[in-house]
């Protein structure tokens, strides 16, 4: 990767590196010209993980297992992208109702725990400490000692999704229950009725926190222009264009409202998507093939998934819906930071699902695989996942071994709209302003939005290290802060 | 005068044995454990792992090779020998390819096992990350060079037990490897069959049954429930493999 040197020896250059309180390692550039004002903003992806190149000639029944390890968050996601593109192979067509509802059951424990931990452990320290507030509150320590409350159901919303995956998984993390052709173990009836116990709470829980971060975006009109971007949609929906995580086809709005595709058949997504490579970022920048690369980029995730469903098959989180279209008033919400308030309703219809699910007598099941049929040499699994919608591609060879590879995972689709996301903040807040802690954390709070997971693995949850440094044009160093593990926030001494 | 067995103390419990028998058979006759990875009751013994080394007072051998001889004082489960165990584990670790969370063997996996009886924490030595072949032209059969540990099992196995010679150790040191007793080298040729007992001897995921990818639930794997020193203590060839050695 060539390095983010100035173009012009006029210009000077910012960066965040890296970012905190999301998941993975990234930093932010920014190029700023003599009069302060933003010549370029990038969001840059700086790890590489090279999944689809090593898991080339490896076998196709090890391929779950080994790509969920992506991510320590959605690592159920992958897995279940992967056993779907799996299942084609072994020629499986049709799960039995049990190792469907089985599934379903460990997505929504997943995309429960994934965005509950996003919502009180990431995000909520921005929106309720505001985002240039001290530094030393605005964390999950922060918010367990102000808001006891409203921590407190966000660590116990997160322990209850894990304690589903692990309940059908037999881990919390990287757990294995999907296989080819279905899954590995039945759901007892004495781990179904302990998580019907609290199955009630956790209802109630998600609920309040809809109806928080309904207040908070309803009541914070700044937020409305924050990041905000009018782009296009792209996700997955029910054939009644019902919100829908685990099996549907794909749907592609543009920022009116109007239909790209509906119900597209995700097995021929090369015909709509392509993505296209630049040399700054170990990311690819996919885009909907029919507007090209300007026009096309797209994003995905709770926002897009709430502004393309017709519908949420749960009553709670329908009448949430309703709301939040009530109050984008018929038109979609494009507001970034309304990712936030679209993410708890997802986490309420999860918890609405769960519940049904717990009660659906085939849960417990024990006709758990389906009659495989013919080999086929391709696979193509896609799955809403917590940040998007995510597509896993295998092709196999005769002998079983996996000889290529293509995984779109959900923030790769928004790439593109975080770096603009990043450029509008740049602009509105930070012209010609002296850098502080805070000013950057608006930056930060922008990227958050999206929930972005840059390494699919590690959190870094506020204690990484950040040096952020200003030059003239000269290239001369005028001010330096330094973030420390612990938090702390120094300038350097001969500067201050 | 009635004749009595002749006996060897192992960590000062006396065991009796038969002549012939190795300190490892006698030991597992008396249900004492000497951690082994390469060792199989029934199967002729190679001393290549050398977890099972054990002191005799002035040296250290490998239990499964060396005959017990009467009056013999050995030390076995000791700290030092137990240090050296895991140290000769964690190299057989980072000699291959042992990514246990991916791979199909996790929890029924002996060198896992015995890491984990050892109390291995890390792999302290650099990873050698080999370059070797995987063999996936057999109909149902796996083989995956990479995690082999040359313990010998599968040569002897397919030797002793199924009457083929399908698998032979090739090469010295850094280079040795595993290879087919075939026409072309590949699995796929050779008279190997998936109801062999080498096809399903190895400790290790380098030989695997094909498309059997976590069909058993993690918590329900082998090492999952017991130890291996457990599993080592009764460990005997299947009654259903026939012995074709002779």
């Amino acid at each position: 990767m060539p390095p983010d040197t100035p173009s012009s020896p006029n210009t000077r250059r910012i960066a965040i590196d890296p970012i905190s309180r999301v998941e993975g390692h990234g930093k932010i550039t920014l190029l700023l010209d003599a009069d302060n004002h933003i010549q370029e903003a990038r969001l840059h992806i700086v790890e590489f993980r090279g999944f689809e190149k090593f898991i080339q000639g490896r076998p196709y029944w090890e391929v779950s297992a080994l790509v969920q390890r992506l991510c320590g968050i959605c690592p159920v996601s992958h897995q279940l992208a992967a056993a779907k593109a799996v299942d084609q192979l072994v020629g499986v067509e049709q799960l039995t109702p049990t190792a469907s509802k089985l599934r379903r059951l460990l997505h929504f424990g997943q995309i429960l725990q994934s965005h509950a931990l996003h919502f009180f452990h990431l995000s909520s320290p921005d929106l309720l400490f505001g985002f240039g507030s001290d530094p030393m509150q605005r964390n999950i320590v922060g918010m367990l000692r102000q808001y006891p409350d409203i921590a407190l159901k966000g660590v116990k919303l997160r322990k209850y999704g894990q304690q589903i995956i692990e309940a059908i998984t037999g881990k919390r993390i990287h757990g294995i229950a999907a296989i080819a052709g279905g899954m590995n173990q039945p759901l007892t009836p004495g781990k179904r009725d302990a998580l019907l116990k609290d199955s009630a709470d956790i209802l109630t829980w998600s609920q309040d926190a809809v109806t928080l971060n309904e207040q908070i975006h309803t009541s914070h009109p700044e937020h409305y222009a924050f990041a905000t971007l009018h782009s296009n949609y792209l996700g997955m929906t029910g054939g009644k264009g019902e919100l829908e995580f685990y099996h549907g086809g794909l749907r592609a709005r543009a920022a009116t409202g109007a239909y790209l595709f509906d119900q597209f058949d995700y097995r021929d997504y090369q015909q709509i998507l392509r993505e296209e490579v630049r040399a700054w970022s170990y990311m690819k920048f996919p885009y909907l093939l029919e507007l090209g690369t300007e026009h096309g980029w797209y994003r995905v995730g709770p926002l897009a998934r709430m502004n393309n469903c017709d519908v949420i098959s749960t009553p709670q989180a329908e009448a949430a819906r309703k709301r939040f279209k009530e109050f984008g008033q018929g038109q979609f919400v494009h507001h970034t930071l309304a990712y936030h308030w679209a993410r708890m309703i997802e986490a309420l219809h999860c918890a609405e699902s769960i519940q049904q699910l717990l009660h659906d007598a085939e849960i417990t099941g024990t006709e758990l695989m389906a009659e495989k049929g013919d080999k086929r040499p391709e696979g193509i699994g896609v799955i809403e996942a917590p940040r998007g919608t995510l597509f896993h591609h295998y092709q196999i060879n005769e002998e079983g071994l996996i000889t290529q590879a293509n995984l779109m995972v959900s923030t790769t689709s928004n790439n593109q709209a975080m770096n603009e996301s990043v450029r509008s903040v740049a602009n509105a807040y930070l012209d010609g302003q002296e850098i502080t802690e805070g000013l950057l954390n608006h930056l930060e709070v922008a990227v958050r939005a999206y929930d972005p997971c840059l390494s699919c693995a590690t959190h870094a949850l506020g204690k990484m290290p950040l040096q952020v440094e200003l030059r003239n044009v000269e290239g001369v160093l005028l001010d330096q802060l330094t973030k420390g593990v612990n938090g702390d926030v120094r300038r350097r001494p001969e500067l201050a | 005068m009635q004749k009595t067995n002749p006996t060897i103390h192992v960590d000062g419990q006396e065991i009796p044995f038969k002549v012939g028998q190795t300190i490892m058979d006698a030991a597992l006759a008396a249900k004492v454990y000497i951690p082994h990875l390469c060792h199989y009751p029934g199967l002729t013994p190679h001393g290549n792992c050398k977890l099972c080394m054990v002191d005799i007072g002035n040296k250290n051998v490998t239990a499964c090779t060396t005959a017990a001889v009467a009056g013999q004082q050995i030390r076995n489960n000791t700290e030092t020998l137990n240090a050296a165990r895991k140290t000769v584990t964690q190299m057989l670790f980072i000699e291959g390819d042992h990514i246990c969370p991916s791979c199909e063997k996790t929890g029924n996996c002996k060198l896992q096992a015995m890491a984990y009886y050892l109390g291995m924490l890390d792999n302290h030595f650099p990873q050698f990350y080999p370059r070797r072949e995987m063999d996936a032209s057999h109909a149902t059969i796996l083989l995956d060079r990479s995690r082999c540990i040359l313990c010998d099992l599968c040569v002897r196995a397919s030797r002793e037990v199924d009457g083929k010679n399908v698998f032979a150790i090739a090469g010295r040191s850094t280079n040795a490897h595993l290879i087919v007793n075939s026409p072309s080298g590949k699995l796929g040729d050779s008279n190997i069959q998936t109801d062999d007992l080498a096809a399903h001897i190895c400790p290790v995921g380098a030989i695997l049954i094909k498309e059997q990818g976590y069909d058993v639930p993690i918590g329900q794997r082998i090492y999952d429930q017991q130890t291996i020193r457990d599993v080592g203590l009764n460990e005997a060839i299947p009654e259903k493999q026939g012995n074709h050695h002779d």
